[in-house]
């Protein structure tokens, strides 16, 4: 008579099946380009270690944008200026990052300095940028949308501004060892741990799922919404910052076209990922796979010798389709309730 | 409109003279993990209202979207006027003569109350265009049939809420239903207002339109039900006509247990004054609030809706902090900004509507419960202390029978006196000193009502002072110490205890 079936067994972790079935995408995504790999080129996709390599240091500086921005989506938000605050910091702070060996430096005054000055320089524009964001959002009240589009255009305008289109290089060693090796993928994977700890263990992880699930309900709880959201917005400009950074060191050079389209990679990690752009879900395991994923897709499609423009059109109906597979999911959920 | 084939069918069904218009037979519905509904059986005479009752969960609201082609049965038989149907959609229950009133209320706010009932069927003129004075014209045909005096070239967001109710079983008549659904159509609107719906609602029946209705309130069960059928954790337990039952009958029906009392207020020593207000206002919204409020007392605010009563408690916990007057807490003057600062101050609020501030409904059972707790303590080295929060929250899950296999489902899955517990079992993990209830029972069922007001009442007993606000003046009259009464934005009277009575509430609530 009993109509509620009791489940025997508890779930061992909460959302292990949605985490499950975006590990699965990434292994068909691998076999794919392995088999196609064997049938077209006559070699094998995965069995190359430095394919990899360039694979995952090439998504590293997208994949710590997306940590940042799939905590904006939780609180029901969306980020769209994170490119362009990468190449507004790579450039200031590759001006202060400049080696002294080079005759015609920015500022001929400021260079060999130690690391930490261009580092403090870099972060803490990304964060004023991300505060920016986050105060416009929470206190007037604008959509995410165009307060982030708004920084989207001004932090890529300052950052061609800032030297007349020119491009900033020679940086000291110790800036460019930053960059170099797998240093970027360690950066990527140190912030993803962080934040996923911090998402799921901590306060401020609890009180940004809640925003973003009712931030009505999220007031009427004692959470202070608006202070919240600055913070998180904050953060997401924070991690942008250090993609700046990382990006230039990398390169050992900055220019004002540096990180163009990364916000709307850094989007897609997320959303497919699992992220729920209606807010309240996501999680940073499923954008660091999300990141790999696309990571996986250039790469293969590179391998392929698939041509680049195919590869965006391709990347165009995945993000979409990572949507629309969200919407359903949600909507099935609707009808059961 | 209802189709030609609808039409023809009607034709048929008058021939026939059948005595039900809906047969329902040997359904079943299974949603991953529960049956909805097994093996139910439901029989609707036409020109009569029939309610369908049950606690939450019971499956009546499964039935219902059934019958309006929302769900379709796993299996069973519907024969709608003697022939058995598919009802694939709403659309398609609606083209069979099936409508369907939503509880929230489904019109578009920025279009004409002419522009939603014709829409899809609007009438055009000579060149293929809609012809909007003819559609005014029909509407306003359509309601002088049903007497109503609404404007059909008002916008719909200017209306009220049982205005646009009107509009909406308008535009059932105007489909020319023959079946017409009603979820809990009076749960948003004034008394004067209910009358008025129950005099159209018998006015269709005189029609011979069948009404299925879904109520939790027992008294307009006996106003307007002809026949009611009970249902009971997912299964049917039978159908009585409405004049040959009392209402302890129906409650033993439903709960399939007897209830020796539905408020079991137990007495509770009253302590110091912790709260006092003064002159609280809000102008616009309330004036001149002034009461004392007393450790392990339970203050009723009662009035009708739209009086004040939620204002003033979003007012005291800071949702729309009141711009003029004095909060006092334990003789100390406090000013309360926010939510964050009531809540230092030892103040809960439960709000009234549920969905809307209450739930974070893609979260699990544990995050909605332990929310508010978090903001004070519960952290150990930046992290917030899962183990001992989940303790106490199963704890909390236990002692308020909240039905659930474990903590980590998510709280949409749950039925309507489920989250109602989690929500208060948020509100007790700050162990407040002083609770607010805004319409704690709205909408949840009979049994979990019951467990609701002991609770209540134990908290009283335990010194937590509690302002309860509620539309059901039994539940007001039956839990308070005292009640407070408003109309229109002004506390009209304060009664106690031994002096309360509906009658005196209501002529203090309506002038």
């Amino acid at each position: 008579m009993d109509n509620v079936q009791i489940e025997p067994v508890k779930r061992q972790r909460r959302g292990l099946p949605q985490e499950l079935n975006i590990l699965l995408v990434l292994v068909a995504v691998a076999l794919v380009f392995e088999i196609l790999g064997w049938i077209f080129q006559g070699q094998s996709f995965l069995m190359n270690t430095r394919r990899l390599t360039i694979m995952i240091l090439q998504v590293s500086v997208v994949g710590i944008i997306a940590i940042g921005v799939t905590q904006v989506i939780i609180t029901g938000g969306i980020d769209l200026s994170s490119g362009s605050v990468v190449a507004m910091t790579a450039m200031i702070t590759m001006s202060v990052a400049q080696s002294g060996d080079y005759a015609r430096a920015m500022y001929p005054a400021l260079t060999d300095l130690p690391v930490i000055v261009p580092l403090a320089v870099g972060l803490g524009l990304g964060l004023i940028a991300g505060m920016i964001n986050g105060a416009l959002i929470a206190l007037t009240g604008i959509p995410p949308f165009i307060a982030t589009l708004g920084m989207m255009v001004t932090a890529r305008g300052i950052a061609k501004w800032y030297t007349k289109g020119q491009p900033i290089s020679f940086p000291t060693d110790g800036f460019a060892a930053i960059g170099s090796g797998a240093w970027p993928v360690f950066i990527f994977l140190a912030v993803a741990l962080i934040f996923h700890i911090a998402l799921r263990y901590t306060r401020y992880g609890k009180f940004t799922y809640a925003i973003g699930a009712n931030p009505q309900a999220a007031r009427v709880s004692g959470i202070n919404v608006q202070r919240h959201l600055i913070k998180v917005y904050a953060i997401a400009g924070l991690l942008a910052g250090l993609a700046g950074i990382v990006t230039a060191a990398r390169a050992e050079t900055a220019q004002a076209g540096m990180g163009m389209m990364y916000e709307l990679d850094a989007i897609a990690a997320a959303v497919i990922g699992g992220t729920s752009l209606s807010g309240g879900r996501g999680r940073i395991f499923g954008t660091v796979i999300g990141t790999l994923i696309l990571g996986l897709m250039m790469s293969g499609f590179t391998f392929l010798r698939v041509d680049a423009f195919y590869q965006e059109i391709v990347k165009g109906v995945i993000i979409v389709a990572a949507v629309v597979a969200d919407t359903f999911r949600q909507n099935a959920r609707s009808k059961k309730a | 409109m209802v189709s030609n084939t609808t039409l023809e069918a009607i034709e048929r069904y008058k021939e026939k003279s059948l005595p039900y218009i809906l047969e329902i037979e040997g359904i079943r519905k299974e949603f991953p993990g529960v049956v909805a509904l097994d093996d139910v059986q439901f029989r609707l005479r036409p020109g009569s209202v029939h309610a369908l009752m049950g606690e939450n969960g019971a499956g009546k609201s499964t039935l219902m979207k059934i019958i309006a082609g929302i769900y379709t049965p796993d299996r069973g038989t519907i024969r709608l006027r003697g022939e058995e149907v598919v009802l694939a959609s709403p659309l398609d229950a609606l083209e069979q003569g099936i409508a369907m009133i939503h509880q929230e209320l489904a019109l578009m706010d920025w279009m004409t109350v002419a522009e939603n009932i014709w829409i899809r069927r609007e009438p055009k003129n000579a060149l293929g265009l809609i012809d909007h004075r003819k559609m005014t014209e029909m509407t306003r045909e359509l309601f002088a049939q049903l007497r109503l005096k609404i404007d059909p070239t008002a916008q719909i967001s200017t209306l009220t809420v049982a205005q646009r109710q009107m509009v909406e079983i308008a535009k059932a008549v105007s489909h020319r239903s023959q079946v017409l659904i009603m979820d809990e159509p009076t749960s948003a609107i004034t008394e004067t207002e209910v009358d008025h719906l129950f005099e159209i609602i018998r006015d269709l029946k005189a029609r011979g339109v069948a009404i299925v209705y879904i109520t939790h309130k027992m008294n307009e069960l006996f106003e307007i039900a002809d026949e009611f059928s009970v249902f009971r954790d997912g299964k049917y337990v039978g159908t009585h006509a409405s004049t040959e039952v009392t209402r302890d009958d129906i409650i033993r029906m439903m709960v399939g247990r007897e209830i020796t009392e539905m408020f079991p207020k137990e007495e509770a020593e009253i302590g110091e004054v912790i709260l006092s207000v003064e002159n609280l206002s809000l102008p616009g919204t309330f004036h001149g609030i002034t009461f004392d409020l007393r450790r392990g007392e339970i203050l009723g605010l009662a009035g009708l809706v739209g009086s004040g009563r939620s204002n003033v408690a979003e007012a005291l916990f800071g949702v729309t902090p009141a711009t003029e007057g004095k909060i006092r807490i334990a003789g100390r003057d406090v000013t309360i900004a926010s939510p964050a600062d009531a809540m230092r101050e030892g103040m809960a609020l439960l709000t009234e509507d549920r969905k809307a501030t209450g739930c974070f409904l893609p979260l699990t059972i544990l995050e909605n419960m332990q929310i508010a707790a978090l903001h004070e303590g519960h952290v150990k080295l930046g992290c917030v202390d899962e183990r001992g929060m989940t303790n106490l929250c199963l704890e909390m899950k236990d002692k308020l029978r909240i039905k659930t296999p474990n903590l980590d489902e998510r709280i949409e899955n749950l039925s309507g006196g489920n989250q109602q517990k989690v929500l208060i079992a948020r509100w007790l993990l700050t162990k407040p000193k002083i609770l607010i209830l805004d319409e704690p029972t709205r909408g949840i069922d009979v049994g979990a009502k019951a467990e609701i007001h002991r609770l209540i009442s134990r908290l009283a007993q335990q010194g937590v002072a509690v302002i309860m606000i509620s539309s059901e003046l039994p539940e007001v009259l039956g839990m308070s110490d005292r009640i407070m009464v408003m109309h229109e934005g002004h506390m009209t009277g304060i009664l106690d205890r031994a002096e309360a009575t509906q009658v005196k509430i209501m002529e203090l609530a309506a002038r």
